[in-house]
């Protein structure tokens, strides 16, 4: 059970059981939908941008323990961020998910999902949406994009 | 039951151990394994009989033709073909049933027509129906399922009123394991004046399969789940329709003559065989028939029914699962949610375990919106499974119920 504990750390069971920022957000003006056709998981991202801040962040969806996790603490994360920073977030994330550092706070606990190629996606998703909402993209991203 | 442990050493790759644990291979419903005996009749092919088929005058080239056609007199008598010339080779369910909709559908489909499906078809017996309904301005309509899993037959019954020009239906469910009364459901097609099209994917390599019994126009089916090679499968229709119908590739083989502007085309089947055909893939599915018919397809259906009967009695005692489908009627194809687990999460857990259980939607998104959720966990079975392959499943699946405190 080591390498599934490594999966499944205890914090994103705990996001997974109680997801952060599970809501729509008022006033919202940037929206990014994320779709992965393979699995089914969907991600309905709402983000509320002010003076290049993400003032608020919430997420709808539907999908596995790590996939929603993923959308829970990345929302935990870039809240009160700059798009810059929430940039920097996503590169940093992604680069921990293709084999490099792991990146900053509490996004380490998907630094196990290396492991588990075929669940590289599931953690994706939704910072693929955030992505997407923050340059306002208009269309749906799924996990079989190109960026990917 | 089947003597497991005589077929399983039939079987290369399950000797193989994944995380240090027996491979336990419950994806059976996707794809099989294949037997040393079907890998084996594929490398003889290679080693002794290779050549272009139906145009050689040399022996080796003969040699090839005859081990092509041997599969298809194979194929011919495991589903009862009205005749040899009945059968015709595809890449599997998904290209004959593609080959229906366009060679017959495109013919005697028109604007204003109506095609059916159910609510419990595989994409690959939708797809094909939207496409051609789309071309030719014809209406696609899906007829419901009941609770309990099974085809809404006062809504089949309904849907027929409009006089469709196709029915399409699966012999047996791959997302709920329901066996369908397909013979009444032909019989009902034909007396709303429709050709009956049957998806024997999840037929075929399960049950004793007779399409003359079924009086079916059309019967598809794929070879890799049924012990042979990927890219084998075929479709089996009613003679007198397949002369009707106009080509579905054009090319070498499927001529009779051709002229600078236009050609004449050969004889059935050869005529919707353009191109060399995958005669390995027809000679890997001879070989797996006769596996199949040396163990006998009662025998085979019964191993699998009963593996799903103490399966689905083993899960039941976990608190928390649901099982999807019908309680009889039904093969070894069984579909399960656990708590509020997502069946993505369930199959890596088990993976670990080296249990091979499929978690999505099975490629049957209209019936996922309709049973409720967004994807099910499923476990199918095969010859070569047993009851120490449910205890594996079961006490994996205890192990996730820990990990993710269901029931919590």
């Amino acid at each position: 059970m080591t390498d599934l504990g490594e999966l499944y750390q205890q914090v994103i069971l705990d996001h997974n059981r109680n997801p952060r920022n599970f809501r729509t957000v008022p006033g919202a003006n940037r929206h990014a939908e994320g779709y992965n056709p393979l699995c089914g998981d969907r991600i309905s991202l709402d983000v509320r941008v002010e003076d290049g801040v993400i003032q608020d962040v919430g997420f709808q969806g539907s999908g596995c323990a790590i996939s929603k996790a993923a959308a829970s603490l990345m929302t935990a994360a870039v809240h009160g961020k700059t798009t810059a920073e929430a940039n920097e977030l996503f590169r940093a994330f992604h680069a921990m998910l293709t084999g490099g550092p792991n990146a900053p706070g509490k996004l380490a606990a998907f630094a196990g999902v290396r492991a588990f190629p075929a669940r590289v996606k599931c953690a994706n998703l939704s910072w693929h949406a955030l992505r997407a909402a923050l340059e306002k993209i208009g269309e749906p991203v799924t996990t079989e994009s190109p960026s990917d | 039951m089947l003597d497991t442990v005589s077929v399983r050493a039939d079987f290369p790759i399950l000797a193989r151990e994944e995380n240090g644990k027996r491979l336990v291979y419950l994806d059976n419903a996707a794809t099989s394994q294949k037997p040393r005996k079907v890998l084996d009749a594929i490398q003889h092919y290679y080693h002794f009989h290779n050549a272009n088929v139906h145009r050689g005058a040399y022996t080796l080239a003969v040699e090839a033709t005859e081990a092509y056609e041997a599969g298809r007199t194979a194929v011919a008598g495991f589903v009862n073909a009205w005749a040899r010339e009945a059968v015709v080779f595809t890449r599997g369910t998904t290209e004959s049933i593609n080959l229906v909709a366009s060679s017959w559908g495109r013919t005697n489909v028109q604007p204003g027509d109506r095609v059916v499906v159910t609510a419990m078809d595989h994409h690959s017996n939708i797809v094909p129906w939207q496409i051609l309904c789309q071309e030719k301005g014809a209406t696609l309509r899906m007829v419901e399922i009941t609770e309990d899993g099974r085809i809404d037959l006062s809504d089949f019954g309904r849907a027929l009123e409009s006089k469709p020009k196709i029915v399409a239906f699966p012999y047996v469910s791959n997302s709920l394991g329901t066996v369908n009364p397909v013979a009444q459901l032909t019989r009902l097609a034909h007396a709303a004046g429709a050709v009956a099209v049957v998806d024997g994917a999840q037929a075929a390599p399960h049950l004793r399969v007779d399409v003359q019994a079924i009086d079916c126009d059309f019967f598809a089916f794929s070879g890799h789940k049924m012990l042979a090679p990927m890219g084998s499968g075929a479709l089996i229709a009613k003679p007198a329709l397949l002369e009707a119908m106009p080509p579905y590739h054009g090319g070498g083989e499927m001529i009779e003559r051709v002229w600078d502007d236009h050609a004449t085309w050969n004889k059935i089947p050869h005529k919707f065989e353009g191109g060399t055909p995958n005669v390995e893939a027809a000679v890997g599915l001879g070989a797996a028939i006769a596996y199949l018919e040396q163990l006998g397809m009662d025998r085979v259906a019964e191993h699998e029914s009963a593996l799903a009967r103490v399966a689905i009695e083993r899960l039941t005692q976990i608190e928390g699962v649901t099982i999807y489908g019908p309680r009889d009627h039904r093969a070894g194809v069984v579909p399960f949610t656990y708590g509020d687990i997502h069946p993505h999460d369930l199959a890596t857990i088990l993976d670990r375990d080296g249990v091979c259980i499929r978690a999505g939607h099975h490629c049957t998104q209209p019936l996922m919106r309709r049973l409720g959720v967004a994807a099910t966990a499923r476990a199918s079975f095969y010859i070569y499974n047993d009851v120490d392959d449910i205890d594996a499943l079961v006490s994996a699946l205890r192990k996730a119920g820990e990990l993710f405190g269901v029931p919590a």
